[in-house]
């Protein structure tokens, strides 16, 4: 189809908008992190400082760990202790989603629509209406304020999304490949390990992908059940340092741009499955 | 090989029925078994005793013996006027956020999907939004409307719009909005990425045949791309309204549910009442409270899907 120049003139102005809106407050959070105090809390604002500085990227990566107020050392280690978290829960829910989401896609059994809607029933389940005996729990096991007492939590949600999406992921290969597999005397498990898991590679980065976002992302469960930098994950060590009165905003700036950087990067690197991987099962069911 | 297959397939099945569905079940009960345990482990009981707390008026993390108090707990929800006025702020976060995401999310995906050139650079943009950690959007926000030294307005003097500063999050009905104006920069992204699926699923001759007809681009917008896009909608709506219902975390780090709890949300008020006032029976009950919305609404798209795995059946 042909389309007049004022037309294409017309969408590329309102593209340009767009980009305006979307890139600004991200501008705003990379230079607030390079100004000095000084420019950030002038009676007028500093569009661009005259002396940029690195220093607070400096402190976080290499300031010691010295007592507990050491906000950039504090910072560090939550960014070390999101990486774990969110990096095992990926892993564990992504090996239970792909087993699980199988035998969703391809077998047939008893209470299988059903054992389906329990799982999404808890991927719906609202955070708080768990949080308050898991953390009596918790303190029971002498799992509070430790890593594995969060990955245990975030992998119970987790894996009900990884099952959905794999078991939506394994719907589009086509059927007969493990009938195939079979005759030539593959066993179930071995079809599934040697044919199908190799073929759903796309499915399992994207599937990753979107695990990670969710447990990176996570903070009410984070900030209820940690207390100290030994647990602490990134959202809940900003939102604290926030929260304080009189609070230096270029550090929480470059945490800011240091937490935004994992996910935002996954994110663009796999920007072409987002509109097909995230949307795919729940539009079509 | 497919022909000898088809008209072998239904006579082996026939014969090894028994032994083949039982082993098909067998197989799919090992495969889920992790799952189950992993999910299933760490959640029932919590849902289970969240409700069982919700029933005694347990006021302290302690164990010990509290005094049963049956429905008690949420016959006080309704009692309480303070949670009318955070069920109001809930009702106007999660109807005016929505629905703007709604609203511009399709705008921006109308013109994502027009004929633009490097099409992958504007859409790798709105995954931007998307992928910022929901703590760091707030903490930005909260910074950007800072009344003192804040950008927004720092921008507003800039363009000689105003040159006396705002407190944005100052009232509590200003602060409300400002809250809703940060969450819908950032949730936009989702309405995009699946109204863009939607319309990518609508054949372009259907546009043709429309312009032969004679309709204007307007016209073929409300008579043929929207009622085209209503099942994508509708999911969104109920997914976005489900999200908004529960939402906390924004709360928590732009304003802390202040000016005068004029940003307290639902969510909020139950974790203030578990965790702050430490009533952990009164704020399970109305943990629940929040469950039976959530599972209504959860209901509403469970339907609209099945809706729409017929519609894409005909």
């Amino acid at each position: 189809m042909r389309h007049s120049r004022n037309y294409m003139i017309a969408i590329h102005v309102a593209a340009v908008v767009m980009a305006v809106v979307i890139l600004l407050p991200f501008v705003w959070l990379v230079i607030s992190s390079v100004s000095p105090a000084t420019d950030l809390v002038s009676a007028h604002v500093h569009w661009w400082p005259a002396h940029p500085t690195l220093s607070r990227y400096q402190a976080i990566f290499s300031s010691s760990v010295g007592g507990g107020d050491n906000v950039a050392a504090n910072f560090r280690l939550a960014m070390v202790n999101s990486l774990i978290v969110a990096g095992a829960t990926t892993a564990i829910s992504l090996t239970v989603g792909a087993l699980g989401g199988y035998a969703f896609a391809r077998l047939r059994f008893r209470m299988r629509r059903t054992s389906l809607f329990t799982f999404l029933t808890v991927y719906m389940l609202p955070p708080i209406a768990l949080v308050i005996p898991l953390y009596l729990a918790l303190a029971n096991l002498h799992l509070l304020d430790s890593k594995i007492g969060l990955i245990l939590t975030y992998c119970s949600i987790v894996t009900p999304f990884c099952l959905w999406t794999m078991s939506n992921y394994y719907l589009s290969l086509p059927a007969d490949l493990e009938e195939a597999a079979r005759v030539d005397g593959c066993s179930r498990l071995g079809a599934l390990v040697r044919i199908i898991l190799p073929l759903s590679r796309p499915g399992l980065l994207t599937t990753a992908m979107f695990g990670f976002l969710l447990a990176w992302d996570e903070f009410l469960f984070a900030l209820i059940f940690t207390s100290t930098s030994n647990a602490k994950t990134i959202p809940v060590a900003i939102a604290e340092f926030t929260g304080k009165f009189s609070s230096d905003f270029g550090l929480i700036a470059a945490g800011g741009v240091l937490a935004a950087g994992p996910p935002v990067i996954l994110a663009l690197l796999s920007q072409r499955f987002i509109v097909g991987g995230l949307t795919s099962g729940a539009v079509k069911g | 090989m497919s022909v000898p297959q088809v008209a072998a397939a239904p006579v082996k099945k026939l014969g090894a029925r028994g032994s083949g569905a039982r082993g098909e079940a067998r197989f799919a009960f090992l495969l889920l078994l992790p799952a189950a345990l992993v999910v299933f482990g760490v959640v029932l009981y919590p849902v289970a005793r969240t409700f069982v707390v919700s029933l005694f008026a347990v006021d302290s993390p302690l164990p010990g013996s509290y005094p049963f108090v049956g429905l008690g707990n949420y016959t006080r929800v309704f009692r309480d006027p303070d949670f009318y006025g955070v069920l109001g702020n809930t009702m106007y976060f999660t109807l005016v956020s929505t629905g703007a995401e709604l609203i511009l999310g399709t705008a921006v995906a109308l013109l994502l999907n027009a004929p633009l050139r490097a099409r992958w650079f504007w859409r790798s943009l709105v995954v931007l939004p998307w992928a910022l950690p929901t703590i760091v959007n707030g903490a930005l926000w909260r910074w950007i409307y800072n009344g003192q030294y804040g950008a927004l307005n720092g921008l507003l003097e800039a363009l000689h719009i105003s040159s006396t500063p705002v407190q944005w999050l100052g009232s509590p009905f200003l602060a409300l909005n400002m809250v809703i104006a940060a969450d819908v920069w950032k949730n936009t992204s989702i309405v995009v990425f699946f109204i863009l699926a939607g319309l990518q699923t609508i054949p372009s001759d259907l546009y043709e045949a429309a312009r032969i007809d004679g309709a204007s681009a307007w016209s073929a917008f409300w008579r043929l791309t929207l009622p085209l896009l209503a099942p994508s909608i509708a999911v969104v709506l109920v997914l976005r309204t489900i999200e908004a219902f529960k939402v906390f975390d924004i709360i928590y780090v732009m304003t802390g549910g202040g000016p005068a709890s004029g940003t307290q949300t639902v969510a909020f008020y139950t974790y203030l009442q578990a965790f702050s006032n430490q009533l952990f029976g009164y704020g399970s009950a109305l943990a629940y409270l929040i469950v039976v919305a959530v599972f209504a609404l959860a209901m509403v798209y469970l339907r609209l899907l099945r809706q729409g795995q017929m519609a894409g059946v005909e």
